[in-house]
Formats: structure tokens, C-alpha cells, sequence
């Protein structure tokens, strides 16, 4: 395999797994947990490496995702007190064990490294270089092995956890009811997000692990109202952020990490403006559709609820639509026009009045 | 019939008259075409299940909101020009109490439209906030954090800092939600006032067995207006059936209380 | 050491400096992050710092030129763009605020990183030093620096002052104030200007990655000592520049350590200290207020329990072994309780475990038992 395909083929194992666990958080409304936890797991990989002394023992791994549920039950326990809300918990948490790490890293272990470069761009231009062998034998990139386990780790649990994750994301209280222990699950959950940050952090640094677990799921989130497809479509969206990001890097020589968020948000962009139902774009053009429909509607509301009144002379006038429903006199005729074209009313003199059409559409309407 | 419309009109000052209001959200209607024409000096209770949009259109009537269509004018004229005579009291929920300020802070906040940009509240103000306070029974608690108020002094307080206002209309949002019954008793007696002054409170109400006791005034809401008049004219099982879809709690007790007592005056 | 950097802080004209400025920032943020908390915008200012990078580095590739002055305005226009593109997120569309946030957070930082990397490939780029913008280095701080810093800190801190009663109005109740006629939208605004400001201000010193706490952690402890929004304002500010200071010399007195951390490490131990001393809200009385009540409560369990045992005694005053009174309740300490009692003279040692109860100690128990007026263990 050549070096090339060695790093997407791990760009897109990272996002993938990122992607998998960020839906989740995203419904969740945790998405900046991921920031929390991305950030302060450095503090776990940096003690472990001074126990171990070993950039690539497995303890660091461990203990990282240790510090990534800490983090998570340290910001729980804050907010518990009732002494600080839940959102100036996370800002008062991370960024205190984050700290500490940057402080024992640039201390203390300046010569190995371990340097702040790494913790904010990752490495992944150097992961093809350290290869795992067995037996003589070279299996490829270690960061590789590593991610595929991740990736793995998080396919299986959203899986076999799918109808719980569903559950507790979208009804803790029937989940609890039902029988399944939602903070169990919450737990295990955090404890899945922390491993897949370790992993990706080793690839793309703390910051970017938040772009890759959040903006794919977001935009995925504006393309479907099925969480299978959801968590299939914002991997397939890391992936191509990770693969589209590595070429931008390669041809114009920039940070890969970088160029890969910038990606997955040029992606959420896209979606944001474009998306076929929920979009910016196709909001608008809905808007001027169903500003038409909506006043027809209105008109035929109106007129229905007037008719046969006493006021039915001065309510079911042109003029006064102009007057009471606030219309610009142009759009009121507009509106009035398109109703009768479409046999909604009817004009008698001076007045609009209903068509049994027209009757059907107001009754309709107000039963929505 | 016209004439003799325009002529009552004009005889009588409205407190509020709403017209053709539509409200909605993310191009779904949350109200239709509201019309509504309240006298000046009533308690009037809006009830309606929930999602009826009760809220909704208070906030719109105040302009918190944007409608979609409609005008509303309050005592006579555009309501965005009669500020000064509208005071409203938010859900008790919509603020976090946790908030680091005193209870007389809070009742002076009723002062800074009339303050206007910029001017501090000074002696007069805070004169004007113990005042507000003495009506609700709350002057003993002014320097109080507020965090430390139980539900029922929280509305209270809420409901100083609209009375500050010395408004002549007044909105209130589900002013009797959890509160203890002195609360409650308390409330009732405060409204009971200012219907004495001439004043005119519409409030957002949940509990249909008190309307007939409480208020004189009703509008059934569900998205549209079902009804709106006196409480011995509008608040029929009929009304309350057409809103609540055959399912009405207590309607059997609130038509007897409707039927056999007339509303307090 | 500490005392020999406050003696080079009055001869040493550079350190000076470099903690006259980083006591601004501290003092500005503190004071403008005090409304962003209240708000439950915490997080919004990580957005922020993060979503400045792109808008330096791009400063820099545009003009070429390193004042602090264009990087802090390229900081605020992207810092500030980042924002209304968050808020856009949140009211156009289902995806949730943290989402939006997270996304602007990461993405412009990504994009910031990519800028960077252009950066370092221009010919001018060792002495461009935008570095020091991810971690902050406060020794970089020169007069011209803390001139920008004071001015733009004065007119938030101005700002404050002249608008305290719509910030308050907007960070208490936004609808009430809409219902008075106050373009709250218009003033919410404002106040995220504000922040934007307080918050690139500090980009130099502190670092993008790291600024947010110092917009969290002085409100956050000040909030502890003071129930009143404007000395929580003011205590913030205090609070904030201690940090700043702190933090800075701390750093400048060692090689080697970036000063964003430590000051953010100097205002977390600020927040350590207000959760757990503060009184009132201070976690440390709250813990022995808990203590002091289940200790009541178990010495009242214990003295009804004796008075239950008297009850079946002609004689009220009858002395009772201590193992009945532990076997009658679990949990309680009895024999601590039972000193407790005796202290307050509610009870009496008749022999070796033995008690009873004194008439003092009857009528009390018959007080907590709603059998006559009452009357607190307190005050007893």
C-alpha cells in the first residue's frame, strides 16, 4: 500500500468512527462534551506516558479514556452542586485539565514527542511510519490497527446498543421505565466517545476531533428524519471530509487536520443552504409557496368566519384586507386574483364571498 | 347594524381589540385569525388546552412575537404605541432565580420603560417599588435574594413589578401556576383591585373550575378563537367542547358553577 | 521568588508591561464573561476565541503587516462572523445551539490551522510569531499592545457602565424587556459585540485555545461571593485580573511555559477556592450545615427512642441500658448522640451505658413529638 493510501485509509477509519458516536451526541444536544472530552484527554495520555515512559503502550489509551469519563463526571458532579450552570461547567472543566497537560507537556517532556504542535494538528502525516510488525512481518500503520479497532469497537456497540442509544436519546424516561438503565448506557456511551477521541486525537488533534464528531452528524441531521440513515449518511460524510480534506492538504501543502475540518464544515455548509427540505435555500422557495397558500388560506378563514355576520359588508372587502390583515394592497389583489382563478371565491360587487371550494379549504385549514 | 356598531364603538373604550391575528411558526399556524374585542375595566381569563396557542398570543399581542397577519390595538390605539399602558407578567418559569439580584431589583425593573435609556433608577424608584411590594404583601423580603423566594413569592414579586408599572392594561401568563393558596388568595384580591380602578387584566388560566369565580370575562382559544365574551355568555360546555375535543376536565363542575352563580363583581 | 518578581515588577519596565496588560485583559473579560455566563453562554465565547484564528491569520496575509491592531480586527471579524453563522444555524435550522457551536468552534479553527500553515511557508513567516495566538505568550506583550488592550477594554468596560440597566434587563428577563419596549435583539447584540471584544483582547496573551476559560472562570467564582449583579461585575473583574497577573508571572519567571494555561490554571484555583470557601454558597459550610443537621436529626432519633423506652416505665426518669436504645435504631452513633443529649442536659448518665432521661429531656420529646408547643434542639 503506498503512503498515500496508508493516511486516507486511516483519515477515513478516524472519521468514520467519528461520525458514528457524534450522531448520537449531536441528538443528544452533547456535541460540545466532545470538545470537553477531546481536550482534556490529553491530560490522561500525558500522565500515562510519564508512568510509562512509552509514546505507544497500550496505557495510554486507557488512561485517556479515563480522563474522558472523569471529564464527564466531573462536569455532571459541578452542576450538581447548583453552584455553576451545566454550560459554565464544561468551560470551567476542560480548559483547567487541558491546561494542566499543555503545563506538564511543555515542563517536562519538551524532548520526547509529545508536543503541543501534536496535541492541537495530530500526526497523522507521520502515522504510515510507525508500522506494527508480527513475526517480521510489516501488518502496515500502527495508527491503522488502532483505528480499525475503534471503528470496529464503534460499530459493534451502536448495533447491538441501537434500539437503547435510540431510546435514551430520544425518551430517557420511557428508557428507564422500560428497564434499561439509561445512565449505564450514558457511561458507556462517554467511555466510547473518549476512546474514539484518543484515537482520533493521536490522528488529527484535539480541536479537529470536534469538527469530525459533530459537523458530519449535523449535516447529516438536515438530509434525513431517520436515525439509521442519519448515522450512515454523516459516516459516509466523514469519510469524504477525511478523503477530500487530504487532497486539498496534499495539493496546496497545508495542515491535513486542518484541511479536513474545514471540509466536514464546508460540507455542513452545503447542507445548511442547500438541503432539499431543510435547507436555507429550499426554505425560501417554501416560504414564497406557502406564503401564497397561507394567505389563500387566511383570505378564506377570514371570509368564512365573516360570512353571513353583520360586519360581512365591511370584513369582505378587498380594501380591508389591505387594512386588517396587514397586506401590502398589490399582494391583496395578487392573493384575491389567484383565489378566484383557482375558483376558491367568488366576486359579487364589491364583495368576495366563498365558493363551496373555498368553504372546504378554510374548514380544512383550521382543523391543522 | 353597521351604524349601530360603529356607535357602541365609540361609547365604549376597548382595552384590547384584536383583529384577523395569525400567528405562525416555521410555516405552521399556531393562531388563526384571531378576533377579539375586550371592554376596558374586565378580568378576563384566556383558557384553551395545551398548544392552544394561549401564550402565543399574549406574546404576540405585546409584540414579542411577529404575527403573520392582523392588527392590534390597545385602548384605542396601535399597541407598539401604548407601551406605557400595558404591564405583563411572564411565566414564573421563563427566569432563572437563580439570578444575582434582590427582590426590590426585580420590582424595579417595572420602571425602566418609563426610565427610558440609560437613566438609573434612584430614591423615587425604589419608593415607587416598595409600594408595589406592600401590595403584595412583600415588603419584608426587598432586600431578599431572590433566589431564596418559594414559588409563591416569586409570582408575587412578578406581580409588583407589573403593578409598579401603574399600567391600565395587564397581562399576565398563568399567574396562578403553582402557587400556595394564600398566593392565589392573595392574587385574586390584587386583580379584584384593579378591576375596582378601572384597570382591565387578561390572563392566561389553566384551572376552568375557578374562571367563574375569578374572572368575568373568558376567551376559549384552540389555535382558533372558540369563544370570547362574558363568562356567563362564553363559557359554555359547548365552547369548552369544541376547544378541548369532548374531553373537558371539570366542564360539568365549571357549567354549574357558570349556571347557578353569577360572576363576582 | 515570588517577592523578588514584585520587586523586578516595579524596575523592570517589560514585565511591567507585560502584567499591566494581562491584568487588563483579565479584568475586561471577567467583567463582560460575567453577562455571557448568567446567559448560559459560557460556551459561546470558546466559539469565539476558536473562530478568531482564520480572521489573524488572514489579517496578516492580506496586509503583511503585524500590528496588533489589524490582527486584533481581522480576530473580531472573524470571531464575530463565526457567531452570527452560529446564530443562523440555531434559528434556521433543528440543528441544536451546542451543535452550531461546535461546529464554528472547530471548523474555523481547522481552517485557521490550514492558514497558518500558508503562513509559515512565506518568506516573512519567522518573524511572524502567530503562534503565540494558539497558546498566548504574555512576554510578547509590548507597550503598543497593552495601549490596544486598555482602549478597547475601556470602552467595554464603558459600555457596562453606560448600558447596566438594559445588560441586566437582558440577562434577567429578555421578554419582559421586549414588553417595555426595549429592541432586546438589538441589545443582545450588543452585549456579543462586547464579548467578541473582551475576548480578542486577550488572544495574544492567553491563546484562542484556552481564552474561553477566562471569559467562564471569573464570573463563575465571583458569582459565589455575592448575591448582587454588580458587585458579581466587579468582583469578576478583580477576580480576572488577579488571574491575569498571576498567571503572567508565573509564566515569565519560568522557561519554557506557555502563559494561556497558567493563567487559566490561576483562575481555576480562583474557582476552587470561591466553590469551597465562600460563605453562604461556599460546598464546605454546605457539607457541615448537611453534617451538623443529620447529627441533629440522629441525637433526636436517639432522645425519642429513650423517651419511648420511658414511656413503658412508671418511672419517666428510669435509667435504660444503651444497648436497648442501639438496637432499637441502626445508624445513629448512639452513644456519640447520647454525649450530645447529655450536653444539652436532655439526658443523664445513671451507670456504666446507663440513661435516662431528665424532665428537660422529656419536654423536649414531647415537643418534637407535636405534643406541645414547639420548640427547636437548637435553641434548646
Amino acid at each position: 500500500m503506498s503512503l498515500d493510501l496508508e493516511i486516507q485509509l486511516i483519515a477515513v477509519l478516524v472519521a468514520a468512527s467519528c461520525a458514528l458516536c457524534g450522531s448520537f451526541l449531536i441528538l443528544r444536544r452533547m456535541a460540545l462534551m466532545s470538545d470537553a472530552i477531546s481536550h482534556a484527554i490529553l491530560l490522561g495520555i500525558v500522565l500515562a506516558f510519564f508512568v510509562t515512559h512509552d509514546t505507544a503502550s497500550p496505557w495510554l489509551l486507557i488512561a485517556a479514556a479515563a480522563t474522558g469519563v472523569l471529564t464527564v463526571v466531573l462536569v455532571e458532579a459541578l452542576h450538581r452542586t447548583g453552584r455553576v450552570k451545566e454550560d459554565a461547567a464544561i468551560g470551567l472543566v476542560f480548559p483547567a485539565l487541558f491546561s494542566i497537560a499543555v503545563v506538564l507537556i511543555t515542563r517536562y517532556a519538551g524532548s520526547v514527542h509529545l508536543d503541543t504542535d501534536a496535541v492541537l494538528l495530530g500526526e497523522l502525516a507521520f502515522a504510515p511510519f510507525r508500522r506494527l510488525e508480527l513475526w517480521g512481518m510489516d501488518l502496515g500503520p500502527k495508527t491503522m490497527w488502532v483505528m480499525g479497532a475503534v471503528l470496529l469497537l464503534n460499530v459493534s456497540f451502536v448495533t447491538v446498543f441501537f434500539k437503547e442509544l435510540k431510546l435514551a436519546t430520544f425518551d430517557a424516561g420511557l428508557a428507564a421505565a422500560l428497564g434499561f438503565s439509561p445512565a449505564l448506557l450514558h457511561y458507556a456511551f462517554m467511555a466510547l466517545v473518549s476512546v474514539t477521541a484518543v484515537g482520533a486525537f493521536d490522528a488529527v488533534g484535539s480541536i479537529l476531533v470536534v469538527a469530525l464528531m459533530v459537523a458530519p452528524p449535523a449535516a447529516a441531521y438536515l438530509l434525513t428524519d431517520r436515525l439509521p440513515v442519519l448515522v450512515v449518511l454523516a459516516t459516509a460524510l466523514g469519510a469524504l471530509s477525511a478523503i477530500l480534506g487530504y487532497q486539498l492538504a496534499k495539493s496546496t501543502d497545508t495542515s491535513i487536520a486542518g484541511s479536513m475540518a474545514s471540509c466536514a464544515g464546508l460540507i455542513f455548509l452545503l447542507a445548511f443552504l442547500l438541503a432539499p427540505d431543510r435547507g436555507i435555500v429550499a426554505q425560501a422557495r417554501r416560504r414564497r409557496r406557502q406564503k401564497m397558500e397561507f394567505s389563500q388560506a387566511m383570505l378564506a378563514i377570514h371570509l368564512l368566519q365573516h360570512e353571513g355576520t353583520p360586519e360581512m359588508t365591511r370584513e369582505c372587502r378587498p380594501e380591508h384586507l389591505t387594512e386588517h390583515l396587514r397586506w401590502l394592497p398589490q399582494w391583496a389583489s395578487r392573493v384575491a386574483r389567484q383565489a378566484e382563478r383557482e375558483g376558491l371565491i367568488t366576486r359579487v360587487g364589491e364583495l368576495l364571498e366563498l365558493t363551496s371550494d373555498g368553504r372546504d379549504l378554510a374548514r380544512r385549514a383550521m382543523v391543522q | 347594524m353597521t351604524s349601530s356598531l360603529q356607535a357602541s364603538a365609540v361609547s365604549e373604550l376597548k382595552a384590547l381589540e384584536v383583529f384577523d391575528l395569525t400567528v405562525a411558526y416555521r410555516d405552521k399556524p399556531v393562531l388563526w385569525d384571531i378576533d377579539l374585542s375586550v371592554p376596558h375595566g374586565v378580568l378576563m381569563a384566556i383558557v384553551g388546552p395545551n398548544g392552544a396557542g394561549k401564550s402565543t398570543l399574549i406574546k404576540a399581542i405585546l409584540g414579542l412575537v411577529p404575527a403573520a397577519a392582523g392588527e392590534v390595538r390597545i385602548l384605542g390605539k396601535e399597541a407598539t404605541k401604548q407601551r406605557r399602558l400595558v404591564a405583563y407578567v411572564p411565566q414564573r418559569g421563563s427566569v432563572d432565580w437563580d439570578f444575582p439580584t434582590s427582590v426590590l431589583d426585580v420590582v424595579m425593573m417595572g420602571l425602566y420603560g418609563r426610565l427610558g435609556w440609560i437613566r438609573r433608577p434612584g430614591a423615587k424608584e425604589r419608593q415607587l417599588a416598595m409600594e408595589a411590594l406592600d401590595k403584595v404583601a412583600m415588603t419584608d423580603y426587598a432586600q431578599r435574594q431572590i433566589s431564596q423566594l418559594s414559588g409563591g413569592q416569586q409570582q408575587r414579586v412578578f406581580l409588583a413589578r407589573a403593578l409598579v408599572q401603574d399600567s391600565q392594561v395587564f397581562f399576565m401568563d398563568e399567574p396562578f401556576q403553582g402557587v400556595d393558596a394564600t398566593t392565589e388568595r392573595a392574587i385574586v384580591d390584587v386583580l379584584r383591585a384593579l378591576r375596582a380602578e378601572g384597570r382591565t387584566v387578561i390572563a392566561v388560566h389553566h384551572a376552568l373550575q375557578t374562571v367563574p369565580e375569578y374572572f368575568d370575562w373568558v376567551t376559549i382559544l384552540n389555535v382558533r378563537r372558540m369563544s370570547s365574551g362574558p363568562v356567563e355568555e362564553a363559557f359554555t360546555e359547548q365552547h369548552l367542547r369544541d376547544a378541548y375535543g369532548g374531553q373537558v376536565p371539570f366542564v360539568s363542575a365549571a357549567e354549574r358553577a357558570a349556571g347557578s352563580q353569577p360572576p363576582v363583581r | 521568588m515570588i517577592g523578588e518578581m514584585i520587586g523586578e515588577l516595579f524596575s523592570d519596565y517589560t514585565l511591567r508591561t507585560v502584567t499591566l496588560g494581562s491584568a487588563t485583559l483579565g479584568a475586561v473579560s471577567g467583567a463582560v464573561g460575567t453577562f455571557a455566563v448568567l446567559r448560559r453562554q459560557s460556551l459561546l465565547g470558546d466559539a469565539i476565541s476558536h473562530s478568531a484564528l482564520p480572521g489573524i491569520a488572514l489579517a496578516f496575509l492580506l496586509t503583511g503587516s503585524k500590528a496588533t491592531l489589524t490582527l486584533v480586527l481581522g480576530a473580531a471579524i472573524s470571531g464575530w462572523l463565526g457567531t452570527l453563522f452560529a446564530l443562523a444555524v440555531v434559528r434556521r435550522t433543528r440543528v441544536s445551539e451546542d451543535s452550531a457551536l461546535g461546529i464554528v468552534l472547530s471548523v474555523f479553527f481547522g481552517f485557521g490551522l490550514v492558514l497558518l500553515t500558508l503562513v509559515q511557508r512565506l518568506p516573512t513567516a519567522s518573524q511572524a510569531g502567530l503562534e503565540k495566538f494558539l497558546f498566548g505568550q504574555a512576554a510578547t506583550l509590548v507597550t503598543r499592545d497593552v495601549v490596544v488592550i486598555a482602549a478597547l477594554g475601556a470602552v467595554a468596560v464603558l459600555a457596562i457602565v453606560v448600558f447596566w440597566k438594559e445588560f441586566k434587563l437582558v440577562s434577567f428577563d429578555p421578554e419582559f424587556g421586549g414588553s417595555l419596549g426595549f429592541p432586546m435583539a438589538r441589545i443582545e447584540m450588543l452585549l456579543t459585540a462586547f464579548l467578541v471584544i473582551a475576548i480578542v483582547i486577550g488572544l495574544q496573551a492567553v491563546g484562542v485555545v484556552l481564552m474561553s476559560a477566562m471569559v467562564v472562570a471569573p464570573a463563575a467564582a465571583a458569582r459565589q461571593w455575592t448575591d448582587n449583579l454588580r458587585n458579581v461585575v466587579v468582583l469578576a473583574a478583580v477576580m480576572g485580573g488577579l488571574a491575569g497577573v498571576t498567571g503572567t508571572l508565573i509564566s515569565a519567571s519560568t522557561t519554557k511555559l506557555p502563559t494561556g494555561p497558567t493563567i487559566v490554571l490561576s483562575a481555576t484555583a480562583l474557582v476552587v477556592l470561591s466553590l469551597a470557601f465562600a460563605p453562604n454558597r461556599g460546598l464546605l459550610w454546605a457539607a457541615l450545615r448537611r453534617r451538623r443537621n443529620r447529627r441533629r436529626i440522629r441525637a433526636e432519633a436517639v432522645l425519642l427512642d429513650l423517651y419511648a423506652l420511658s414511656r413503658q416505665h412508671t418511672d419517666p426518669l428510669y435509667a435504660h441500658p444503651e444497648g436497648s436504645l442501639e438496637a432499637m435504631g441502626q445508624d445513629r452513633d448512639v452513644p456519640w448522640s447520647l454525649e450530645v443529649l447529655a450536653d444539652l442536659g436532655l439526658v443523664a448518665q445513671r451507670g456504666p451505658a446507663e440513661w435516662a432521661l431528665t424532665p428537660d429531656g422529656t419536654l423536649h420529646a414531647e415537643e418534637l413529638l407535636g405534643l406541645r408547643a414547639s420548640r427547636s434542639l437548637a435553641e434548646a
